[in-house]
């Protein structure tokens, strides 16, 4: 490399890596922010819905124990966690008189270590008073707590014109990311001050930081996040530890102590945050030569036992791209929450892309069959065209950029199209039960704030406040010695964000990136941050680069007019720190004394929603292509995968080397979803999978290898023309392995998760059965 | 309470525990050796893995009192003070760690198994399939451990520029 080559761009290892590899990562557990904390265990439902009577007398008894927190005290002193739509079952952070599902916080006991903290939990009693549950979301849409229909264009008069018009209903069933570390938080409550200050692996502060300061009562700067150095890992499951900053922050404050609690697996699984589970039928009307000229959504999502915030945000996040990658003209959705006796939703990467690609994808691959055409083919008639970009879909996105034609084609090379398909030709001779399957999706970052008011009316809507895209916050300050450091509101969980910083800001300052230090700890009292703040729908390399470019370029202007100033274009950075930090009476007229910036960064096209509820949901739009091919083994079901292209356009790669990891990762997590992963509750509401020997993760032998290609159309709407890329496969191969599947058996009512049982079920064996 | 003496990472310690602490506890919070990781206290996850007397273990499976006379390697042996370890330096030239949350477990087994002789690529996946890395798929810790089996030196060579 030459010297004057940028580092973005470069695959530079992360400078996180040091202290990971030698076990000196600072994660929450490993730390003690205050001291002389207690040690809380919660006690959790053991019943999906239930009247509860409470008892801890035996529990305050108990050896070493400080106090119980209740959900009488939780009542006492806090009020329900705000949600994006009135759900009329009001959530605090203890079940109150009645539990709602398997592993709802009902008290908190706190003792002077862990140990005696749940020995103490074992013996607080819950008389339960069983109640009916929920537990099929399709059955319970009559009594939906959210409707909402959407049309534009003409669809039904598009339907009626057209030549084929399938309709078919779709399932995605409740998964969860389960990062290895679950959640920790401690709290420390200040009663003089009446503040709280909390320490936790959250990925916010977000709109969450605000949902917790309601439900605590508490003014913005009275609660205090702040997150450790590493995190282990979130994938969007980790915003939900706000609920639990909230719990402690109530037991703290009840009982007077600082409290720290990590939460057990076991906690996890049953009560941190399931994706949602939806239930789609898809209506879609073909021209005769494969055009896609409507499609209609009728979503039903399973959210859990209550509407938590931010939900039902998993229903609006794709809104401008219900059309995904194609020109539809004409696109309908009827949008319908429902609660069920089962764990609360949440983030979970992908967000409402899996829910929404899944049947788009799967009905495009059917159409295919019916119409006589090939896959790649009925795509290609299809795909938004280059010259169309940038493109205005029906229900609002502003595609930035792409050439998806161009990504086709890579792709199918990739794979050896042609070869591929003799390979699974010859295996059917054989006998054998092979497929191949397609699935080409937008891959939107950077979300819109302002597209969770779609839940409302535009008449609701006009009598608040318009709420609108997405900003961050960056400082970098140079020290007296000329030392760089660089705050960042991110949040990151073992993206590499502190190095693609270090790379930007040394292009932007003419240093090397070693020479910067990057903070990620998140301190909602001295980071500069905003309500979009903090990891989620892959925003940093568009939205948190902006902002720590646009502070690096202020300094840089500073410390070239301190330069010129002193006749010395060349003055070293350090001289210039001392100069600047020394010697502010010699600074030059106008410019401020210090050497510090502070910026922040928005994307340029992220309105509110309009009247028309058409919304550019979010701000930049990679593109994937994902081929694969399978073979099903007939007397099992086990799906093998033979071969896995994918082919990303998600513009300047800013490090290959992170964006190939968060490639892989995320394609990890979308082959989970496809063959391994959902949560189970049986007809009582009880947890089946409710530890890692019964929640299957796929490990090492169960990924297949991954065939990655990139193409770059750099956004025009992120500072460095860089789009997220860590999502796309979660959302692309559920659909892409399920199409395989379907095409290997010839069935078109193919699940998820494509476990040997239920493929098993679908095949033909020949036995009238 | 019971007295052990367990010698960690080349230390003989001697502490009074009771003797239902997990040997996870221990090492994290008793010893402060909180590279060891703990995430599922069930034996499925390998996050909590160390060497006991030589050999790759599940610490959350096992009381510290089960260690009383044995010797404990954790994740901080590997490179101790000096420069990090052909295998560690791997990882980091295989982006094979992101949150890094799994990777001392993983670590510890790599350096277990490589410890044994000269491990193919499908000895390697089975060792990793008693590990859970939810970030990086795999692939690149597979890559790296390959890379520390068949050129040591290579890996420890290359430390990035900047
Ligand atoms: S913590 Fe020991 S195996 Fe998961
Ligand atoms: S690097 Fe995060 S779990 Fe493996």
């Amino acid at each position: 490399m030459s010297a004057t080559e940028p580092w973005v761009g470069r695959p530079l290892p992360r400078f996180e890596d040091d202290v990971l590899l030698r076990g000196e990562g600072r994660f929450l557990d490993d730390l003690s922010p205050v001291a002389h904390t207690c040690h809380a265990a919660v006690v959790r439902s053991q019943l999906a819905h239930a009247g509860i009577v409470v008892d801890v007398r035996a529990a305050l008894a108990a050896p070493g124990v400080v106090g119980v927190l209740t959900g009488a005290d939780v009542m006492a002193l806090s009020r329900p966690f705000p949600a994006g739509i009135d759900s009329g079952t009001p959530q605090y952070a203890t079940a109150i008189e009645t539990v709602r599902y398997v592993g709802e916080p009902i008290a908190v006991v706190v003792a002077r270590d862990r140990y005696l903290a749940e020995d103490a939990a074992e013996l607080v009693d819950v008389d339960y008073d069983p109640l009916d549950a929920v537990l099929d979301p399709v059955a319970a849409a009559a009594t939906a707590v959210h409707d909402r229909t959407f049309a534009y264009g003409d669809v039904t008069a598009a339907m009626a014109q057209a030549d084929l018009v399938l309709r078919q209903t779709f399932h995605v069933p409740r998964f969860t990311c389960t990062p290895v570390e679950c959640y920790a938080v401690v709290a420390d409550w200040d009663a003089t001050e009446g503040r709280l200050t909390t320490w936790a692996n959250f990925q916010g502060p977000f709109t969450l930081h605000g949902v917790a300061a309601a439900a605590l009562g508490l003014r913005g700067d009275r609660l205090r996040l702040l997150t450790p150095p590493d995190s282990g890992g979130s994938f969007g499951t980790k915003s939900s530890v706000f609920a639990y900053i909230v719990l402690m922050g109530l037991a703290s404050r009840h009982l007077r102590v600082p409290v720290t609690w990590t939460e057990d697996r076991l906690e996890h699984l049953a009560s941190s945050a399931a994706a949602t589970g939806r239930t789609t039928e898809v209506e879609a009307g073909f021209t005769a030569d494969g055009r896609l000229i409507a499609v209609r959504y009728d979503a039903i999502e399973d959210v859990g036992a209550y509407v938590r915030a931010p939900e039902p945000a998993t229903l609006y996040r794709m809104h401008g791209s219900l059309t995904g990658a194609y020109t539809v003209p004409n696109v309908g959705v009827r949008n319908r929450v429902v609660l069920t006796n089962t764990q609360p939703s949440g983030l979970n990467r992908g967000f409402g892309g899996p829910q929404l690609y899944f049947g788009l994808e799967r009905t495009m691959a059917i159409a295919a069959k019916r119409l006589g055409l090939d896959p790649a083919e009925l795509a290609r008639r299809n795909l938004i065209p280059a010259d169309a970009m940038p493109y205005r879909t029906p229900s609002g996105a502003l595609y930035d950029s792409g050439d998806y034609a161009a990504c086709l084609d890579h792709a199918l090379e990739l794979a050896d199209y042609a070869g591929l398909r003799t390979r699974v030709e010859k295996a059917r001779a054989d006998g054998r039960l092979a497929g191949i399957g397609i699935a080409c999706i937008v891959e939107p970052s950077i979300s819109n704030m302002g597209y969770i008011t779609l839940a409302q009316t535009a008449d609701e809507r006009a009598l608040t406040l318009p709420k609108s895209g997405n900003a961050e916050g960056a400082s970098v300050s140079i020290n007296p010695l000329g030392g760089i450091t660089v705050r960042l509101a991110t949040t990151p969980q073992g993206q590499g964000h502190r190095t693609v910083c270090a790379q930007v800001v040394a292009d932007t300052l003419g240093c090397t990136p070693g020479e910067v230090t990057v903070m990620s700890e998140m301190d909602t009292a001295s980071v500069p941050w905003t309500v979009a703040s903090g990891s989620y729908s892959s925003r940093f390399s568009g939205v948190a680069v902006g902002a720590v470019q646009a502070a690096a370029l202020k300094l840089r202007a500073k410390i070239d007019a301190i330069r010129a100033h002193a006749g010395d274009e060349n003055l070293s950075l350090r001289r210039v720190a001392g100069m600047a930090h020394w010697n502010p009476e010699g600074r030059p007229a106008g410019e401020e004394p210090g050497l510090s910036a502070v910026a922040f960064w928005a994307p340029p096209t992220l309105d509110p929603p309009d009247d028309e509820d058409r919304i550019a949901s979010s701000a930049a739009h990679g593109f994937i292509v994902d081929i694969c091919a399978v073979e099903v083994e007939r007397a099992t079901g086990q799906v093998r995968v033979l071969d896995y292209v994918t082919v990303h356009d998600a513009g300047r790669l800013l490090n290959p080397l992170l964006a190939d990891g968060q490639v892989m990762g995320g394609f990890a997590h979308g082959l989970a979803a496809a063959l391994y992963e959902r949560h189970v509750y049986d007809e009582s509401g009880n947890l089946m999978t409710a530890s890692l020997v019964d929640y299957l993760t796929p490990t090492a032998p169960d990924i297949p290898a991954l065939r990655i290609g990139h193409l770059s159309s750099p956004s025009p709407v992120t500072a460095l023309g860089a789009k997220g890329i860590g999502e796309g496969n979660t959302m692309s191969a559920p659909a892409c392995v399920a199409n395989a599947v379907a095409d290997a058996i010839g069935r078109d009512d193919v699940e998820l998760p494509l476990t040997p049982p239920r493929v098993w079920n679908l095949l033909d064996h020949g036995d009238g059965g | 309470m019971t007295e052990i003496t367990v010698t960690v990472n080349g230390q003989t310690v001697v502490e009074q525990v009771e003797p239902r602490l997990l040997l996870t506890d221990f090492l994290r919070h008793r010893l402060g050796l909180t590279g060891t990781h703990v995430g599922c206290e069930h034996g499925v996850c390998g996050a909590c893995t160390v060497r006991l007397d030589g050999v790759a273990v599940r610490g959350c499976c096992l009381l510290a009192v089960q260690t009383d006379g044995s010797v404990v390697e954790t994740v901080e042996s590997l490179a101790g003070d000096g420069p990090l370890s052909p295998l560690q330096a791997a990882f980091k030239r295989h982006h094979a760690l992101q949150c890094g949350f799994c990777t001392p477990g993983i670590l510890i087994a790599a350096e277990d198994l490589l410890s044994r002789g000269h491990p193919s690529h499908e000895a390697i996946v089975d060792m990793l399939s008693g590990h859970l890395c939810r970030c990086t798929g795999y692939t690149p810790i597979v890559a790296a451990i390959e890379e520390a089996r068949d050129a040591p030196a290579l890996a420890r060579a290359e430390e990035p520029a900047g």
